[in-house]
C-alpha cells in the first residue's frame, strides 16, 4: 500500500523567498506561497494509522513549528504546484526516513519525496509555469506538475546483465564519427579509428563497456590531450609581424619549470590526484583546486555540490585528511535583463544561489571551513559559468602508499552505485548547447556529503593502520577510470557482480562508468581487510570488494561469469594518439583612452561594483570556523565586514609548532582578453600579494594553476591558451614558486560563445608565526599608511575601465624582478611592524585604501603618487606588486630600513572618519588638484549596499 | 588529579568532534571520541565516562530536520544509560547539533511544571528567522541565574565564539512555556549586543533584545541555550569550543574566551 503525508511548516521562509523572487522573474500577482513537504510511504504490508502518526511524531514532524497530514491535502484558494526529484536522483532525505522506519520496527517501507508550493495570489497559467519553471523545478534532475504526481520510486527493475557488442569494424569514418556522437564519446575521428583497428587486430568488435571504459580513459577530462598535443603556435604581433613556434606539451613545459625548481619542501607534484608540501616535521599539505563547470551551469546546487565533493575526494586520494575549502565562481551579471539571457540557459541569478547554496551545503555538512575563495561577475559566464573548488588537507609526512601489489584485493568504499554520475568526463570534454541538458542529464548529480564524511573518517584511520598500498578516486569515469588507473601496470580482474547498487536493473557498463563524489577505491592486503571491514562497520561506511590486482597486465571485467570487459592495459593508457594542434595568437593594437574626470562619487561607485563590492551575503552561508584553526578569516576588522586578503589556517592537532598555512588566489579575467601571458603573471603576482599580505612567507609557496578556456580545437582559444600557459612558466621562474598541480577546463562554450579565458592561480604558504597573521583592518588611529611598489599607467583589464566603459586594452605590465619587495614585506611582518595590510587589486589604490578603512572603521588621508599618470589613472590602475601597509608611527625608522627604496609613506589613519584621497606628482608630495573626500559611512554603504545601522 | 573520561558522541555526519576534543583537554579531561555503532555494540560504555558531550555537525545529513534521527536513536538504544548519567548528576553538554539533539530528544529542557511524561515537545530549534546558514562571531552571556550548578560558577561570564547553523532559532510553543523557562532558571546562555564594534566595557554590554546581528538567528527571548531541571544537561547552539586559544579570536576583538565553560564542564565531572 501507498499513504501519502504531508508535512506544512506554520511559518515559512522558503515560501517567503519564492515569493520575493517573482518580481525577479516577471510575475507580478504573487501574494502568498505556502510550502510543503510530501511523504509517499509505501510498504509490502499494512502500515497502521498507529504506525504512521508514530513516525510522524518521532521523527518526521516537530509539532512545535509543524503540522501534518495524510491522504491529499486539502485544496487551497490558490494553484498548487508539485515538484519532485526524477527516478534515481539521490534523495537523502528519502533514504534517512527509510533508515528512521527500519529503527522503529517498520521494516520494507520505502519512501519518496516531492514539495508542494501552494501559489496564492492574481495568477494566470502562463505566471504559474513562469514561477515553475524559473522557481521552483529544474528539468535536469527534476519534474513538476500541477495537482498531484505520483510517487517516483524506481521501477523496480530485475537485475540486468546485458553486454552489448559494438559493430564497429566495417563502419565508415562518417559512421564513426556518428557513433561517437550518439553514445557521448566525445572521441575524434583519429581516435575512433585507432580504437576501430584496435579492435580489428584482436578479431572481435568491442562490447559497450570496452568502447565506453576507452572513451572516459581517453576524454580532454581525464588525460587532457590538448595539454599534451603538440602545438604549432602563430603569433601575430600588433604590427602585423608573425612569428612561428613549436610547443611540446604544456603540461611538460609546467612540470619542466617544477623540476628546475625543485625546493627542498616538495613532496609531490603533478603525479598524483593533488600536490603535496611539508609543514612541519611531522605534517604534510595536500592542494588541489577542480572545476565542476558544465554541471554547475544546468544544475547549480547539484553541480556545486559535487564540485565541492570531487575536490575533497582528491584530497582523500593522497590519503589526506581534508582540512580546508576554497572555492572561485565566475558568474554572468545577477541583473542581467530577461532579453539578453540565452534560450536554454539559467538564469545567473539563479546559478549563482543554486551554487552558493549547493557550495555551503556540501562543505559545511562535511565539516570543512570554507575560508578563501572570489567571486566575478561578467557578462561572457552567462552560458557557461565556472565554478573552482578547493581542498587543503594534512598528512603525516610520507605516509601516502602508492604502489598496488600483485595479490592485494580491489576495494571499493563509500556510496553505492546509481544510473546518475554516467558520462561526466565526455560531457565536460564538448561544448554545450540548446540540447546539452537533454542528452546529458544523467551526468549530473545531487551530492551525498554525510556518505563521504564517512570516507574521511575510514581513509585517515586505515592510512595510520597501514591498511592499503594504494588510493584513488572514482571520478569522473567511476569504476573505469580508479581501476583503470591503479591498474595499470599490474593488470586486474574485477567482478561486478557484488557492486552495491542505489537500485537494481543497471546494466555492467553502466555499473563500471558511473561516478559518485562518495566512492573510493584501495588496493588492500587480504590479510588486512578484516581490519578495514570493521573500521567500516565503526563508521558506517560501505565496504565491497571487487577483485584483485593480478600481474597480467590486461583489464578483466565481469559480472558474475558473463565477461564485460577484456583489454590489456597497455593499449587503454598508451593507446591514444598524440593530437597536434595549431594556433593563433593576434595581439591587438593598443587602444587611446581618455580618463573621466575625478570625483568623489569614483570612489563610491567603484566600490559598489559587484566584483569589489562585499560577498557577504554570500560567504557567511559557509561555515568558515568549523576544525578551530581558522586565524584570519574571509572578513576581519572591527564590524569584520572588511575584506581579507588571504586565510591563514592552523591544522588542529599542530599545535606543537606556531606555523600556519596560507591560502590566496589571483583570477583577471578582464586582462585574459587583451592579454593572456600578463593574465597569468598577474593573476599570480595577485595571489602571491594576498599571502604575502596576511603574513606568509615568499619563499615558502607553492601554486596551483586552472586553465578554464573555450574549445581549443579553435586556434584562436588555443594560442590564447598558449599564451596563458607560457605566462605561467615564466611567472614560476620570475618568483621562483613551483606549480605542484593543475587542472584545466576547455570546452567551456554555450553555442559558440566562448568564456573570457580564465586562469585561476591558487598559492598555498606558511605563516612562520601564527601570532604574527595580519589582516586589513587591524591600524589604529595615528598609524602611518605605506606604499609599496609602483602604479601602471595602463587600466587595460582593470574595474574603472569596465565600470566607465573606457575601452582600454593595453593591461599593466608584469614585474620583472618581484621577490625583493614581498621579502622585505615579510620581514617587516615577521618582525611585528605592520599594524594592517592590504593589497591593491581591483578598483586600484583607491579601493585598497577605503576597504582598510571600511575594515578599521576609520578615517584615513592619504596623498597618492602619481607615478607619472593623470589623477584617475594614479587612483584606479591595477598595477602589480602593489600593498598598503600600516604601522606605527614609533616604527617608521625601522620599517623604513626594512622597505628600503620599495616602500614609500603616503598618509596616515584619522579619527575623522573620513575617506580622504589626493596624488601628488612628486612623491612625498602634497597633493596637486582634485581630491577625493567621501564619508566613511557613505563608503560602508556603497561596499556593503547597504544603508550603515 | 586524573583527567576524568568524557565520551564525545560521533554519528554519521558528526564533524565539530574534534573541536570539542581539543577544548575538553585543554580544560583537564580525557576526550573519547566514539561511533554510536560503537555505543550500541557495546564496544564502548556510555557508563565508563564521567560526563557526555554531543558536538556539532550534521548527524545523518540533518536530512529529516536538525539533529532528528540522532535524537532517535538516543531514545531508543540508549534512553535508559544517559538517565543514569543524569540521575548521577554527571554532566551532559550538546553544542550546535548535539543541543538539537538533546531537545529533540527530549532531555532538554526536560518535562516542565505540569507535563505528562508523555507531553509533546514543547521547545524546539529551528530554521533561522533569515531563513539560511549563517556563520559569525557573537557573544554570550552565561545567565547569572542559571539553575545548573555545574554552570553557576561561571554565571554572568561572557563568552565570544561563533555561530554556524542554519537551524539555531530557538522557539518555544506558547509563551507561557518561555516564562517557564525563565522562572525555573532554565535558560543558560542568552546572545549579548556586543558585537565587534564596542570591545571594552562589559557592563554596557545588554541581551541583543532581538535584533540581528547580535541575535543571529531570531530566537525568543535572544535565548542561546538552556538547561533541565536537573541542571546537569545543557546545551547551546554556539561554538565556544571554537574559542579556546588566543588565535582563534578575530583580530581587534575582547577576551571572553570558552574555555572556562568547559572548565566547569570537566570539574562537575570530577
Amino acid at each position: 500500500m501507498t499513504l501519502r503525508v504531508t508535512v506544512t511548516p506554520h511559518r515559512d521562509a522558503e515560501g517567503e523567498a519564492v515569493v520575493a523572487s517573482a518580481p525577479l522573474v516577471g510575475v507580478a500577482g504573487l501574494v502568498d506561497c505556502r510550502v510543503s513537504r510530501i511523504y509517499h510511504l509505501e510498504s509490502t504490508g499494512d502500515l497502521s494509522d498507529a504506525d504512521v502518526d508514530r513516525l510522524c511524531t518521532e521523527v518526521l514532524v516537530d509539532p512545535v513549528v509543524a503540522q501534518y497530514s495524510t491522504g491529499e491535502a486539502d485544496p487551497v484558494e490558490g494553484r498548487a504546484i508539485e515538484v519532485a526529484a526524477l527516478a534515481g536522483v539521490t534523495d537523502v532525505e528519502a533514504r534517512e526516513l527509510e533508515r528512521a522506519a527500519q529503527q522503529l520496527g517498520l521494516e520494507e517501507l520505502r519512501v519518496s519525496t516531492a514539495i508542494r508550493y501552494d501559489l496564492i495570489g492574481d495568477l494566470d497559467d502562463e505566471a504559474v509555469a513562469t514561477i515553475t519553471r524559473r522557481l521552483l523545478a529544474n528539468d535536469t534532475i527534476e519534474q513538476s506538475c500541477e495537482g498531484s504526481l505520483p510517487p517516483t520510486f524506481v521501477a523496480q527493475a530485475s537485475a540486468d546483465t546485458k553486454v552489448e557488442s559494438v559493430p564497429l569494424s566495417n563502419l565508415s569514418d562518417a559512421e564513426l564519427e556518428i557513433l561517437s556522437s550518439e553514445r557521448v564519446l566525445s572521441l575524434d575521428i583519429n581516435e575512433m579509428r585507432v580504437i576501430q583497428a584496435y579492435f580489428d587486430r584482436i578479431g572481435r568488435d568491442p562490447t559497450d563497456a570496452e568502447l565506453e571504459t576507452l572513451a572516459q580513459t581517453w576524454s580532454e577530462h581525464c588525460v587532457h590531450k590538448t595539454f599534451r598535443a603538440t602545438i604549432e603556435l602563430t603569433h601575430v604581433a600588433a604590427d602585423g609581424q608573425r612569428t612561428v613556434t613549436q610547443h611540446d606539451g604544456l603540461l611538460q613545459s609546467l612540470r619542466e619549470v617544477t623540476e628546475e625548481l625543485d625546493p627542498w619542501w616538495l613532496r609531490s607534484a603533478f603525479v598524483d590526484d593533488a600536490g603535496i608540501i611539508a609543514f612541519d616535521d611531522e605534517f604534510d599539505l595536500a592542494f588541489k583546486v577542480e572545476t565542476h563547470n558544465h554541471p554547475s551551469a544546468l544544475e547549480p546546487f547539484g553541480g556545486a555540490n559535487t564540485g565541492v565533493g570531487g575536490v575533497v575526494r582528491d584530497i582523500l586520494g593522497v590519503s589526506a585528511r581534508p582540512i580546508a575549502c576554497t572555492n572561485v565562481l565566475c558568474f554572468g551579471p545577477a541583473d542581467l535583463p530577461d532579453e539578453r539571457l540565452f534560450t536554454g540557459v539559467l538564469h545567473p541569478r539563479r546559478i549563482r544561489d543554486g551554487v552558493v547554496a549547493g557550495i555551503a551545503d556540501y562543505g559545511n555538512k562535511l565539516g570543512l571551513p570554507t575560508v578563501n575563495g572570489a567571486v566575478v561577475y561578467h557578462e561572457g559566464y552567462v552560458g557557461n559559468p565556472l565554478v573552482y573548488c578547493g581542498a587543503l588537507g594534512l598528512l603525516r609526512n610520507g605516509s601516502h602508499p602508492t604502489a598496488a601489489r600483485v595479490g592485494d584485493r580491489v576495494v571499493s568504499i563509500g556510496g553505492r552505485v546509481g544510473r546518475d554520475g554516467i558520462h561526466g568526463a565526455t560531457f565536460s570534454s564538448a561544448t554545450m548547447d540548446t540540447s546539452t541538458a537533454d542528452s546529458v542529464g544523467a551526468a549530473v548529480q545531487i551530492g551525498d556529503p554525510i556518505t563521504e564524511k564517512g570516507c574521511i573518517e575510514v581513509v585517515e584511520r586505515a592510512c595510520q593502520a597501514g591498511l592499503y598500498n594504494a588510493i584513488t578516486d572514482c571520478g569522473a569515469g567511476g569504476f573505469s577510470s580508479a581501476i583503470g588507473e591503479m591498474g595499470e601496470d599490474l593488470g586486474v580482474e574485477i567482478n561486478l557482480e557484488g557492486v552495491r547498487l542505489k537500485y537494481p536493473g543497471l546494466q555492467p557498463w553502466e555499473i563500471w562508468l558511473s561516478e559518485a563524489q562518495e566512492r573510493m577505491v584501495m588496493a588492500v592486503p587480504a590479510e588486512s581487510l578484516p581490519a578495514l571491514e570493521k573500521l567500516c562497520d565503526d563508521w558506517d561506511v560501505e565496504l565491497t570488494d571487487l577483485g584483485s590486482f593480478t600481474g597480467s597486465g590486461d583489464l578483466l571485467v565481469r559480472h558474475g561469469n558473463t565477461s564485460v570487459i577484456d583489454m590489456s592495459m597497455d593499449f587503454l593508457h598508451n593507446g591514444l594518439p598524440r593530437r597536434e594542434m595549431t594556433a593563433t595568437w593576434v595581439e591587438p593594437s593598443p587602444a587611446a583612452v581618455k580618463s573621466p574626470p575625478v570625483t568623489d562619487e569614483i570612489l563610491l561607485e567603484l566600490l559598489a561594483h559587484p566584483d569589489v563590492a562585499s560577498k557577504e551575503d554570500i560567504v557567511r552561508r559557509y561555515d568558515h570556523e568549523v576544525r578551530a584553526g581558522t586565524v584570519v578569516r574571509p572578513f576581519v576588522g572591527r564590524n569584520a565586514d572588511g575584506p581579507s586578503d588571504a586565510a591563514v589556517v592552523k591544522p588542529l592537532g599542530t599545535n606543537r609548532t606556531p606555523l600556519a598555512a596560507v591560502l590566496s588566489n589571483g583570477l583577471c579575467p578582464r586582462v585574459g582578453k587583451h592579454d593572456p601571458y600578463a593574465m597569468a603573471l598577474l593573476a599570480l603576482d595577485e595571489a602571491v600579494r594576498n599571502l604575502v599580505a596576511v603574513g606568509g612567507d615568499p619563499d615558502r609557496v607553492a601554486l596551483l594553476d586552472n586553465f578554464c578556456w573555450g574549445d581549443p580545437t579553435k586556434s584562436d582559444r588555443l594560442g590564447s591558451l598558449v599564451r596563458a600557459v607560457q605566462g605561467c612558466t615564466d611567472g614560476a621562474r620570475r618568483y621562483a614558486m613551483p606549480f605542484i598541480s593543475g587542472k584545466d577546463s576547455l570546452f567551456n562554450e554555450f553555442e559558440g560563445r566562448a568564456i573570457p579565458p580564465t586562469l585561476l592561480i591558487s598559492a598555498l604558504g606558511l605563516v612562520p608565526d601564527l601570532n604574527r597573521a595580519i589582516d586589513s583592518g587591524g591600524m589604529a588611529v595615528g598609524d602611518d599608511l605605506w606604499l609599496v611598489g609602483e602604479g601602471s599607467g595602463s587600466l587595460g583589464g582593470s574595474v574603472a575601465d569596465a565600470v566607465y566603459d573606457l575601452g582600454a586594452n593595453e593591461v599593466p605590465r608584469p614585474l620583472d624582478d618581484p621577490l625583493p619587495r614581498y621579502r622585505a614585506v615579510h620581514s617587516a611582518i615577521k618582525a611585528g611592524l605592520v599594524t594592517a595590510a592590504h593589497d591593491c587589486s581591483d578598483g586600484g589604490i583607491a579601493v585598497a585604501v577605503a576597504e582598510m578603512a571600511i575594515a578599521a572603521r576609520r578615517g584615513v588621508a592619504v596623498v597618492v603618487p602619481a607615478d607619472g599618470s593623470d589623477q584617475f589613472v594614479a587612483f584606479t590602475n591595477e598595477g602589480p606588486g602593489r600593498l598598503v601597509l600600516a604601522a606605527l608611527p614609533g616604527d617608521r625608522d625601522a620599517l623604513g630600513a626594512i622597505l628600503g627604496a620599495h616602500g614609500r609613506r603616503i598618509g596616515e589613519v584619522t579619527a575623522d572618519d573620513r575617506i580622504t584621497l589626493g596624488v601628488a606628482a612628486q612623491s612625498g608630495g602634497t597633493a596637486d588638484g582634485t581630491s577625493i573626500v567621501v564619508e566613511l559611512q557613505d563608503a560602508v554603504a556603497a561596499f556593503t549596499g547597504r544603508p550603515l545601522s | 588529579m586524573s583527567a576524568p573520561p568524557i565520551l564525545i558522541v560521533h554519528a554519521s555526519g558528526t564533524n565539530r568532534d574534534g573541536d570539542a576534543a581539543q577544548a575538553i583537554e585543554m580544560a583537564g579531561g580525557c576526550p573519547r571520541i566514539v561511533h554510536v555503532n560503537q555505543l550500541r555494540r557495546g564496544d564502548v560504555k556510555v557508563s565508563d565516562h564521567a560526563g557526555v558531550l554531543i558536538p556539532g555537525g550534521f548527524s545523518y545529513g540533518d536530512a529529516l530536520g536538525a539533529g532528528q534521527r540522532l535524537a532517535l536513536e538516543l531514545r531508543l538504544w540508549f534512553g535508559h544509560e544517559l538517565s543514569e548519567v543524569v540521575a548521577a548528576g554527571k554532566p551532559v553538554l550538546g553544542i550546535c547539533n548535539g543541543f538539537q539533539v538533546l531537545v529533540k530528544a527530549g532531555l532538554l529542557p526536560g518535562p516542565l511544571a505540569g507535563d505528562s511524561v508523555n507531553s509533546a515537545r514543547q521547545v524546539t530549534l529551528t530554521e533561522n528567522s533569515q531563513g539560511k546558514f549563517e556563520c559569525r562571531w557573537v557573544t554570550l552571556r552565561v545567565e547569572p541565574t542559571v539553575r545548573s550548578t555545574w554552570l553557576q560558577s561561571i554565571g554572568d561570564t561572557l563568552i565570544r565564539c561563533p555561530i554556524a547553523h542554519g537551524e539555531g532559532r530557538f522557539v518555544s510553543a506558547t509563551d507561557a512555556v518561555t516564562d517557564e523557562l525563565e522562572t525555573q532558571g532554565l535558560v543558560a546562555f542568552r546572545y549579548q549586543n556586543c558585537g565587534a564594534v564596542s570591545p571594552d566595557a562589559s557592563d554596557s554590554i545588554r541581551a541583543a533584545g532581538g535584533v540581528y546581528p547580535a541575535n543571529p538567528n531570531g530566537s525568543s527571548a535572544d535565548i542561546a541555550g538552556i538547561c533541565d531541571q536537573t541542571g546537569a544537561v545543557v546545551g547551546l547552539m554556539p561554538h565556544p569550543e571554537d574559542h579556546v586559544l588566543d588565535w582563534q579570536r578575530p583580530s581587534g576583538n575582547p577576551g571572553a574566551s570558552g574555555l572556562p565553560l568547559f572548565e566547569s564542564f570537566v570539574s562537575a565531572a570530577r
